[in-house]
Protein backbone atom coordinates (compact mmCIF):
# COMPACT_ATOMS: atom_id res chain seq x y z
CA UNK A 1 0.00 0.00 0.00
CA UNK A 2 1.13 3.39 -0.96
CA UNK A 3 2.13 5.91 1.79
CA UNK A 4 -0.53 8.77 1.82
CA UNK A 5 0.84 11.86 0.94
CA UNK A 6 0.03 15.35 2.56
CA UNK A 7 -2.09 18.07 0.93
CA UNK A 8 -0.95 20.11 2.89
CA UNK A 9 2.63 21.80 3.05
CA UNK A 10 3.51 24.37 6.42
CA UNK A 11 6.03 25.84 4.03
CA UNK A 12 5.76 28.23 1.16
CA UNK A 13 8.74 30.08 -0.57
CA UNK A 14 9.11 33.56 -0.72
CA UNK A 15 12.05 33.83 -2.76
CA UNK A 16 14.89 36.03 -2.72
CA UNK A 17 18.29 36.66 -3.05
CA UNK A 18 21.40 36.66 -0.41
CA UNK A 19 24.84 37.24 -1.13
CA UNK A 20 27.47 38.69 1.26
CA UNK A 21 31.37 39.33 0.52
CA UNK A 22 33.99 40.10 3.18
CA UNK A 23 37.02 42.92 3.13
CA UNK A 24 40.13 43.29 4.85
CA UNK A 25 38.33 45.85 6.82
CA UNK A 26 34.45 45.69 5.95
CA UNK A 27 31.93 43.43 5.00
CA UNK A 28 29.51 43.30 2.36
CA UNK A 29 25.46 42.19 3.14
CA UNK A 30 23.52 42.56 0.34
CA UNK A 31 19.71 41.21 -0.65
CA UNK A 32 16.90 41.79 -3.06
CA UNK A 33 13.82 43.04 -1.85
CA UNK A 34 11.19 41.43 -3.42
CA UNK A 35 8.80 38.64 -1.24
CA UNK A 36 6.55 36.88 -3.38
CA UNK A 37 5.09 33.57 -3.58
CA UNK A 38 4.30 31.17 -6.55
CA UNK A 39 4.19 33.59 -9.74
CA UNK A 40 3.02 36.28 -7.60
CA UNK A 41 4.88 38.79 -5.86
CA UNK A 42 3.52 40.32 -2.31
CA UNK A 43 6.00 42.95 -1.66
CA UNK A 44 8.46 45.09 -3.75
CA UNK A 45 10.06 46.39 -0.67
CA UNK A 46 10.63 43.82 2.12
CA UNK A 47 14.17 43.97 3.25
CA UNK A 48 15.57 40.48 3.93
CA UNK A 49 18.60 41.74 5.87
CA UNK A 50 18.73 42.15 9.89
CA UNK A 51 21.05 43.33 12.33
CA UNK A 52 21.58 41.27 15.33
CA UNK A 53 24.57 42.56 17.05
CA UNK A 54 26.65 45.75 16.28
CA UNK A 55 29.40 43.46 14.57
CA UNK A 56 26.95 40.56 13.35
CA UNK A 57 24.26 41.00 10.41
CA UNK A 58 21.91 38.39 9.08
CA UNK A 59 20.62 37.93 6.16
CA UNK A 60 18.16 35.38 5.44
CA UNK A 61 16.02 34.22 2.26
CA UNK A 62 13.52 31.54 2.03
CA UNK A 63 10.24 31.23 4.01
CA UNK A 64 10.08 34.74 5.52
CA UNK A 65 7.52 33.51 8.18
CA UNK A 66 10.15 30.76 9.57
CA UNK A 67 13.06 33.97 9.44
CA UNK A 68 11.10 36.48 11.62
CA UNK A 69 10.74 33.45 14.09
CA UNK A 70 14.14 32.80 13.65
CA UNK A 71 15.07 36.31 14.68
CA UNK A 72 12.97 36.09 17.59
CA UNK A 73 14.51 33.57 19.35
CA UNK A 74 17.94 35.04 18.01
CA UNK A 75 17.31 38.15 19.65
CA UNK A 76 16.19 37.29 22.76
CA UNK A 77 19.14 34.77 22.78
CA UNK A 78 21.20 37.97 22.40
CA UNK A 79 19.54 39.79 24.92
CA UNK A 80 20.48 36.83 27.78
CA UNK A 81 23.60 37.38 26.68
CA UNK A 82 24.51 40.81 27.24
CA UNK A 83 22.09 40.92 30.77
CA UNK A 84 25.30 37.70 31.45
CA UNK A 85 28.31 39.00 29.68
CA UNK A 86 28.01 42.83 29.96
CA UNK A 87 28.86 43.02 26.01
CA UNK A 88 27.16 42.94 23.13
CA UNK A 89 28.09 38.91 20.95
CA UNK A 90 30.95 38.59 18.25
CA UNK A 91 30.51 37.83 14.90
CA UNK A 92 31.38 34.23 15.50
CA UNK A 93 29.71 33.65 18.78
CA UNK A 94 26.53 34.66 16.62
CA UNK A 95 27.67 32.13 14.04
CA UNK A 96 27.80 29.44 16.62
CA UNK A 97 24.29 30.50 18.35
CA UNK A 98 22.42 30.47 14.82
CA UNK A 99 24.11 27.01 13.75
CA UNK A 100 22.77 25.69 17.76
CA UNK A 101 19.33 27.28 17.22
CA UNK A 102 18.88 26.15 13.86
CA UNK A 103 19.92 22.09 14.80
CA UNK A 104 17.73 22.49 17.45
CA UNK A 105 14.66 22.11 14.98
CA UNK A 106 16.45 19.66 13.09
CA UNK A 107 13.22 17.51 12.34
CA UNK A 108 10.85 20.24 11.42
CA UNK A 109 13.32 22.73 10.02
CA UNK A 110 13.42 26.54 9.88
CA UNK A 111 13.15 26.74 6.21
CA UNK A 112 15.55 29.81 5.53
CA UNK A 113 18.72 29.78 4.04
CA UNK A 114 21.08 32.47 5.82
CA UNK A 115 24.43 34.42 5.44
CA UNK A 116 25.70 35.93 8.60
CA UNK A 117 28.28 38.46 7.51
CA UNK A 118 30.11 41.36 10.53
CA UNK A 119 33.37 41.75 12.11
CA UNK A 120 35.68 39.54 14.02
CA UNK A 121 37.69 40.99 17.25
CA UNK A 122 40.02 41.70 14.90
CA UNK A 123 38.46 44.19 12.61
CA UNK A 124 38.29 42.02 9.53
CA UNK A 125 35.26 40.68 7.74
CA UNK A 126 33.82 37.56 8.19
CA UNK A 127 31.02 35.73 5.94
CA UNK A 128 29.27 32.33 7.69
CA UNK A 129 27.17 30.31 4.82
CA UNK A 130 24.38 28.24 6.66
CA UNK A 131 21.92 25.23 5.27
CA UNK A 132 18.44 24.70 6.52
CA UNK A 133 19.53 22.76 9.70
CA UNK A 134 22.67 24.27 11.29
CA UNK A 135 25.58 23.54 8.99
CA UNK A 136 27.98 26.29 8.40
CA UNK A 137 31.15 27.27 7.85
CA UNK A 138 33.26 30.71 7.62
CA UNK A 139 33.98 31.56 4.26
CA UNK A 140 34.81 34.71 1.94
CA UNK A 141 31.80 35.16 0.06
CA UNK A 142 28.86 33.39 -0.59
CA UNK A 143 25.43 33.58 -2.00
CA UNK A 144 22.11 31.61 -0.46
CA UNK A 145 18.67 31.36 -2.05
CA UNK A 146 17.16 31.21 -5.41
CA UNK A 147 19.81 33.08 -7.56
CA UNK A 148 22.26 32.06 -5.65
CA UNK A 149 23.13 29.18 -8.65
CA UNK A 150 23.52 32.31 -11.20
CA UNK A 151 26.10 33.88 -8.17
CA UNK A 152 28.19 31.37 -6.81
CA UNK A 153 29.79 30.46 -9.91
CA UNK A 154 31.03 34.40 -11.06
CA UNK A 155 31.85 35.25 -7.38
CA UNK A 156 34.40 31.98 -7.28
CA UNK A 157 35.86 32.95 -10.67
CA UNK A 158 36.36 36.99 -9.66
CA UNK A 159 37.07 36.02 -5.59
CA UNK A 160 39.34 33.00 -6.11
CA UNK A 161 39.11 31.32 -2.70
CA UNK A 162 42.04 28.95 -1.68
CA UNK A 163 41.04 25.62 -0.78
CA UNK A 164 39.98 25.35 2.65
CA UNK A 165 41.78 22.05 2.60
CA UNK A 166 45.41 23.85 2.30
CA UNK A 167 48.03 23.93 4.61
CA UNK A 168 49.18 26.47 6.23
CA UNK A 169 45.47 27.74 6.72
CA UNK A 170 44.73 30.36 4.16
CA UNK A 171 42.62 33.27 4.64
CA UNK A 172 39.61 33.51 2.35
CA UNK A 173 39.30 37.44 2.84
CA UNK A 174 39.31 38.97 -0.67
CA UNK A 175 42.11 41.94 -1.00
CA UNK A 176 39.43 44.24 -2.99
CA UNK A 177 38.71 47.71 -1.99
CA UNK A 178 35.28 48.32 -0.37
CA UNK A 179 34.00 50.28 -3.51
CA UNK A 180 35.23 47.33 -5.88
CA UNK A 181 33.21 44.78 -3.68
CA UNK A 182 29.85 47.09 -3.56
CA UNK A 183 30.76 47.15 -7.70
CA UNK A 184 30.91 43.53 -7.84
CA UNK A 185 27.40 43.17 -5.67
CA UNK A 186 25.56 45.45 -8.11
CA UNK A 187 26.99 43.76 -10.93
CA UNK A 188 25.99 39.90 -10.02
CA UNK A 189 22.37 41.15 -8.66
CA UNK A 190 21.66 42.86 -11.60
CA UNK A 191 23.06 39.38 -13.72
CA UNK A 192 20.98 37.43 -11.58
CA UNK A 193 17.76 39.51 -11.99
CA UNK A 194 17.88 39.27 -15.48
CA UNK A 195 17.62 35.55 -15.42
CA UNK A 196 15.66 34.50 -11.91
CA UNK A 197 12.03 35.34 -12.09
CA UNK A 198 11.96 35.59 -7.77
CA UNK A 199 14.86 38.28 -7.89
CA UNK A 200 14.20 42.15 -8.69
CA UNK A 201 12.71 44.87 -7.70
CA UNK A 202 15.47 46.70 -4.98
CA UNK A 203 18.56 46.03 -3.94
CA UNK A 204 19.53 46.82 -0.48
CA UNK A 205 23.13 47.15 0.41
CA UNK A 206 24.63 47.08 4.03
CA UNK A 207 28.03 47.82 4.39
CA UNK A 208 29.55 47.04 8.15
CA UNK A 209 33.33 48.73 9.43
CA UNK A 210 34.40 49.19 12.66
CA UNK A 211 32.87 52.95 13.27
CA UNK A 212 29.40 51.62 11.73
CA UNK A 213 27.05 50.55 9.37
CA UNK A 214 25.86 52.13 5.73
CA UNK A 215 23.36 51.33 3.64
CA UNK A 216 22.65 51.74 0.17
CA UNK A 217 19.74 50.98 -2.06
CA UNK A 218 19.69 50.25 -5.75
CA UNK A 219 16.78 49.68 -8.12
CA UNK A 220 16.67 46.36 -9.88
CA UNK A 221 14.21 45.34 -13.00
CA UNK A 222 10.96 45.12 -11.84
CA UNK A 223 9.36 42.21 -14.34
CA UNK B 1 14.19 -7.69 -33.71
CA UNK B 2 11.77 -7.07 -30.60
CA UNK B 3 8.24 -5.79 -31.50
CA UNK B 4 7.53 -2.60 -32.09
CA UNK B 5 6.63 -0.47 -28.62
CA UNK B 6 4.45 2.18 -29.84
CA UNK B 7 1.63 1.38 -32.06
CA UNK B 8 0.02 4.07 -33.49
CA UNK B 9 -3.40 4.08 -33.52
CA UNK B 10 -5.29 3.61 -36.19
CA UNK B 11 -7.61 6.69 -36.50
CA UNK B 12 -4.52 9.23 -35.57
CA UNK B 13 -4.68 10.60 -31.24
CA UNK B 14 -2.73 9.70 -28.66
CA UNK B 15 -1.14 6.51 -28.18
CA UNK B 16 -1.42 5.84 -24.06
CA UNK B 17 1.00 2.66 -24.28
CA UNK B 18 4.00 4.16 -22.33
CA UNK B 19 1.91 5.97 -19.64
CA UNK B 20 1.93 3.02 -17.45
CA UNK B 21 6.00 2.56 -17.76
CA UNK B 22 6.47 6.50 -17.26
CA UNK B 23 4.21 6.07 -14.08
CA UNK B 24 6.23 3.46 -12.97
CA UNK B 25 9.41 5.46 -13.59
CA UNK B 26 8.04 8.13 -11.56
CA UNK B 27 7.16 5.93 -8.92
CA UNK B 28 10.69 4.32 -9.10
CA UNK B 29 12.03 7.92 -8.39
CA UNK B 30 13.20 9.14 -12.10
CA UNK B 31 12.38 13.10 -12.48
CA UNK B 32 10.67 13.27 -15.73
CA UNK B 33 12.51 15.73 -17.84
CA UNK B 34 11.61 19.60 -17.59
CA UNK B 35 9.40 21.25 -20.13
CA UNK B 36 10.05 25.02 -21.15
CA UNK B 37 6.82 26.98 -20.40
CA UNK B 38 6.22 30.24 -21.85
CA UNK B 39 4.34 31.37 -17.88
CA UNK B 40 3.14 34.25 -20.13
CA UNK B 41 0.38 37.31 -20.66
CA UNK B 42 -0.85 37.02 -24.14
CA UNK B 43 -3.71 39.46 -24.98
CA UNK B 44 -6.30 40.11 -27.79
CA UNK B 45 -8.77 42.43 -28.77
CA UNK B 46 -11.26 43.88 -31.52
CA UNK B 47 -11.47 47.63 -32.43
CA UNK B 48 -12.78 49.56 -34.96
CA UNK B 49 -11.23 48.99 -37.63
CA UNK B 50 -9.92 44.90 -36.81
CA UNK B 51 -7.81 43.13 -34.35
CA UNK B 52 -4.53 43.66 -31.97
CA UNK B 53 -2.85 41.17 -30.43
CA UNK B 54 -0.64 41.62 -28.07
CA UNK B 55 2.65 39.72 -26.33
CA UNK B 56 5.18 39.77 -23.49
CA UNK B 57 8.53 38.33 -24.53
CA UNK B 58 9.83 35.91 -21.53
CA UNK B 59 10.21 32.45 -21.41
CA UNK B 60 10.77 30.41 -18.29
CA UNK B 61 12.02 26.79 -17.17
CA UNK B 62 11.12 26.91 -13.55
CA UNK B 63 12.23 29.89 -11.94
CA UNK B 64 14.90 30.60 -14.47
CA UNK B 65 14.18 32.65 -17.84
CA UNK B 66 15.54 30.74 -20.48
CA UNK B 67 14.91 33.24 -23.10
CA UNK B 68 14.42 37.35 -22.15
CA UNK B 69 13.14 38.10 -25.77
CA UNK B 70 11.22 35.37 -27.45
CA UNK B 71 8.52 35.69 -29.88
CA UNK B 72 5.23 34.70 -29.00
CA UNK B 73 3.22 36.14 -31.30
CA UNK B 74 2.84 33.06 -34.84
CA UNK B 75 2.06 33.49 -38.04
CA UNK B 76 -1.08 31.39 -39.10
CA UNK B 77 -1.85 33.56 -42.40
CA UNK B 78 -0.85 36.85 -43.83
CA UNK B 79 -4.34 38.04 -42.23
CA UNK B 80 -4.31 35.72 -39.08
CA UNK B 81 -1.87 35.76 -36.36
CA UNK B 82 -1.93 33.59 -33.02
CA UNK B 83 -0.27 34.33 -29.76
CA UNK B 84 0.74 31.13 -27.81
CA UNK B 85 1.07 30.14 -23.82
CA UNK B 86 2.24 27.28 -22.31
CA UNK B 87 4.65 24.90 -23.23
CA UNK B 88 6.80 26.31 -26.11
CA UNK B 89 7.55 23.16 -28.28
CA UNK B 90 3.80 22.59 -28.41
CA UNK B 91 2.23 26.32 -29.04
CA UNK B 92 5.09 26.42 -31.86
CA UNK B 93 4.81 23.37 -33.53
CA UNK B 94 0.73 23.42 -33.85
CA UNK B 95 0.64 26.69 -35.34
CA UNK B 96 3.08 25.80 -37.75
CA UNK B 97 1.17 22.35 -38.11
CA UNK B 98 -1.95 24.87 -38.81
CA UNK B 99 -0.01 27.85 -40.65
CA UNK B 100 0.74 24.87 -43.50
CA UNK B 101 -2.64 23.52 -43.75
CA UNK B 102 -4.46 26.83 -44.29
CA UNK B 103 -1.70 27.19 -47.04
CA UNK B 104 -2.25 24.06 -48.93
CA UNK B 105 -6.26 25.10 -48.16
CA UNK B 106 -5.78 28.07 -49.66
CA UNK B 107 -4.34 26.87 -52.80
CA UNK B 108 -7.06 24.55 -53.52
CA UNK B 109 -9.85 27.08 -52.63
CA UNK B 110 -8.47 30.11 -53.90
CA UNK B 111 -9.70 32.35 -51.14
CA UNK B 112 -8.08 34.03 -47.94
CA UNK B 113 -7.54 31.95 -44.64
CA UNK B 114 -11.13 32.49 -42.48
CA UNK B 115 -10.06 33.01 -39.03
CA UNK B 116 -12.74 30.44 -38.38
CA UNK B 117 -11.07 27.51 -40.42
CA UNK B 118 -7.87 28.12 -38.03
CA UNK B 119 -9.80 27.88 -35.00
CA UNK B 120 -11.69 24.63 -35.94
CA UNK B 121 -8.09 22.91 -37.66
CA UNK B 122 -6.58 23.85 -33.97
CA UNK B 123 -9.33 22.93 -31.84
CA UNK B 124 -9.78 19.51 -33.40
CA UNK B 125 -6.09 18.92 -32.98
CA UNK B 126 -6.06 19.53 -29.42
CA UNK B 127 -8.95 17.84 -28.41
CA UNK B 128 -7.74 14.62 -30.09
CA UNK B 129 -4.79 15.13 -27.64
CA UNK B 130 -7.08 15.27 -24.78
CA UNK B 131 -4.97 18.39 -23.27
CA UNK B 132 -1.57 16.83 -23.46
CA UNK B 133 -0.64 18.80 -25.78
CA UNK B 134 -0.49 22.33 -23.52
CA UNK B 135 -1.20 25.21 -25.72
CA UNK B 136 -3.43 28.02 -24.91
CA UNK B 137 -4.08 30.17 -27.86
CA UNK B 138 -5.42 34.01 -28.40
CA UNK B 139 -6.05 33.82 -32.15
CA UNK B 140 -6.97 37.03 -34.09
CA UNK B 141 -7.55 38.22 -37.79
CA UNK B 142 -9.81 40.06 -40.23
CA UNK B 143 -11.45 38.32 -43.23
CA UNK B 144 -14.10 38.29 -45.41
CA UNK B 145 -16.49 38.39 -42.99
CA UNK B 146 -15.02 40.92 -40.45
CA UNK B 147 -12.90 40.91 -37.63
CA UNK B 148 -12.16 37.96 -35.46
CA UNK B 149 -10.99 36.98 -31.78
CA UNK B 150 -10.66 33.51 -30.09
CA UNK B 151 -9.47 32.27 -27.45
CA UNK B 152 -8.14 27.70 -27.21
CA UNK B 153 -7.81 26.17 -24.41
CA UNK B 154 -5.01 22.71 -24.06
CA UNK B 155 -8.52 20.54 -23.79
CA UNK B 156 -9.75 21.72 -27.25
CA UNK B 157 -12.84 24.44 -25.71
CA UNK B 158 -13.52 27.63 -27.60
CA UNK B 159 -14.25 31.36 -26.87
CA UNK B 160 -15.01 34.06 -29.44
CA UNK B 161 -14.86 37.28 -27.33
CA UNK B 162 -14.06 41.07 -27.94
CA UNK B 163 -11.15 41.06 -25.50
CA UNK B 164 -9.24 38.08 -24.32
CA UNK B 165 -6.23 37.41 -22.01
CA UNK B 166 -4.50 33.63 -21.45
CA UNK B 167 -1.15 32.79 -19.58
CA UNK B 168 -0.20 33.15 -15.89
CA UNK B 169 -0.36 37.15 -16.38
CA UNK B 170 -4.23 36.67 -17.66
CA UNK B 171 -5.54 38.28 -14.56
CA UNK B 172 -3.17 40.82 -14.30
CA UNK B 173 -3.83 41.85 -18.08
CA UNK B 174 -7.54 41.07 -18.04
CA UNK B 175 -8.04 43.48 -15.11
CA UNK B 176 -6.32 46.19 -17.26
CA UNK B 177 -9.08 45.35 -19.62
CA UNK B 178 -12.32 44.91 -17.76
CA UNK B 179 -11.81 48.50 -16.70
CA UNK B 180 -10.86 50.19 -19.79
CA UNK B 181 -12.00 48.66 -22.67
CA UNK B 182 -15.16 49.70 -24.45
CA UNK B 183 -16.21 49.19 -27.94
CA UNK B 184 -14.80 51.08 -31.23
CA UNK B 185 -11.72 51.73 -29.53
CA UNK B 186 -9.30 54.10 -32.50
CA UNK B 187 -5.82 52.14 -33.05
CA UNK B 188 -3.81 54.08 -31.04
CA UNK B 189 -6.31 53.94 -28.25
CA UNK B 190 -6.24 50.23 -28.68
CA UNK B 191 -2.78 49.45 -28.69
CA UNK B 192 -2.28 51.48 -25.89
CA UNK B 193 -4.72 49.76 -23.58
CA UNK B 194 -2.74 46.37 -24.93
CA UNK B 195 0.56 47.78 -24.15
CA UNK B 196 -1.12 48.51 -20.78
CA UNK B 197 -2.51 45.74 -20.31
CA UNK B 198 0.85 43.77 -21.13
CA UNK B 199 2.69 45.39 -19.04
CA UNK B 200 0.53 44.86 -16.42
CA UNK B 201 1.22 41.35 -16.64
CA UNK B 202 4.88 42.09 -16.86
CA UNK B 203 5.49 43.65 -13.89
CA UNK B 204 2.61 41.97 -11.57
CA UNK B 205 3.49 38.16 -13.13
CA UNK B 206 6.65 36.75 -12.33
CA UNK B 207 6.02 34.02 -15.18
CA UNK B 208 6.32 37.40 -17.70
CA UNK B 209 8.92 39.78 -18.33
CA UNK B 210 10.61 42.00 -20.78
CA UNK B 211 9.26 43.34 -23.91
CA UNK B 212 6.10 44.09 -25.08
CA UNK B 213 5.33 42.63 -28.86
CA UNK B 214 1.91 43.96 -30.76
CA UNK B 215 0.61 42.54 -33.60
CA UNK B 216 -2.28 45.30 -35.62
CA UNK B 217 -4.56 43.28 -38.25
CA UNK B 218 -6.99 45.03 -40.20
CA UNK B 219 -8.64 44.68 -43.41
CA UNK B 220 -6.13 44.21 -46.29
CA UNK B 221 -2.39 44.66 -44.20
CA UNK B 222 -1.22 43.95 -40.92
CA UNK B 223 1.92 45.33 -38.60
CA UNK B 224 3.53 43.07 -36.74
CA UNK B 225 5.64 45.50 -34.42
CA UNK B 226 8.24 43.00 -32.62
CA UNK B 227 9.48 45.09 -29.51
CA UNK B 228 7.13 48.02 -29.26
CA UNK B 229 7.97 48.66 -25.92
CA UNK B 230 11.17 48.11 -24.00
CA UNK B 231 10.56 48.75 -20.16
CA UNK B 232 13.19 46.77 -18.60
CA UNK B 233 16.51 47.73 -19.68
CA UNK B 234 19.59 46.22 -17.49
CA UNK B 235 19.71 48.45 -14.50
CA UNK B 236 23.25 48.02 -13.94
CA UNK B 237 26.40 48.01 -16.14
CA UNK B 238 29.85 48.23 -14.23
CA UNK B 239 32.06 50.86 -15.85
CA UNK B 240 35.51 49.00 -15.28
CA UNK B 241 33.94 45.40 -16.88
CA UNK B 242 34.81 42.16 -15.74
CA UNK B 243 37.78 39.74 -17.00
CA UNK B 244 38.28 36.05 -17.26
CA UNK B 245 41.57 34.78 -16.80
CA UNK B 246 42.23 31.96 -18.81
CA UNK B 247 42.58 28.75 -16.78
CA UNK B 248 43.04 26.76 -19.23
CA UNK B 249 46.44 25.46 -20.81
CA UNK B 250 47.35 23.87 -24.06
CA UNK B 251 49.34 20.78 -22.86
CA UNK B 252 50.07 19.01 -26.15
CA UNK B 253 48.96 19.49 -29.84
CA UNK B 254 49.52 16.58 -31.63
CA UNK B 255 47.63 16.05 -34.62
CA UNK B 256 47.01 11.64 -35.19
CA UNK B 257 45.32 10.79 -38.46
CA UNK B 258 42.39 8.44 -37.61
CA UNK B 259 41.91 6.85 -41.42
CA UNK B 260 45.11 5.47 -43.49
CA UNK B 261 45.16 6.05 -47.21
CA UNK B 262 43.24 1.88 -47.94
CA UNK B 263 44.32 0.42 -51.38
CA UNK B 264 41.64 -0.40 -52.96
CA UNK B 265 42.06 -3.78 -55.68
CA UNK B 266 39.77 -5.10 -57.39
CA UNK B 267 39.13 -8.75 -56.84
CA UNK B 268 36.30 -10.52 -58.16
CA UNK B 269 33.92 -10.32 -60.93
CA UNK B 270 31.98 -7.39 -61.49
CA UNK B 271 28.18 -7.56 -59.87
CA UNK B 272 25.25 -8.66 -61.84
CA UNK B 273 22.96 -5.82 -62.79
Amino acid sequence: MTKQHANWSPYDNNGGTCVAIAGSDYCVIAADTRMSTGYSILSRDYSKIHKLADKAVLSSSGFQADVKALQKVLKSRHLIYQHQHNKQMSCPAMAQLLSNTLYFKRFFPYYAFNVLGGLDAEGKGCVFTYDAVGSYEKVGYSAQGSGSTLIMPFLDNQLKSPSPLLLPAQDSITPLSEAEAVDLVKTVFASATERDIYTGDKLEIMILKADGIKTELIDLRKD
Amino acid sequence: MSQSAVDVPPKGGFSFDLCKRNDMLIQKGLKAPSFLKTGTTIVGLIFKDGVILGADTRATEGPIVADKNCEKIHYMAPNIYCCGAGTAADTEAVTDMVSSQLRLHRYQTGRDSRVITGLTLLKKHLFSYQGHVSAALVLGGVDITGPHLHTIYPHGSTDTLPFATMGSGSLAAMSVFEAKYKEGLTRDEGIKLVAEAICSGIFNDLGSGSNVDICVITKGNKEYLRNYMEPNPRTYVSSKGYSFSKKTEVLLTKITPLMERVEITEVGEAMEE
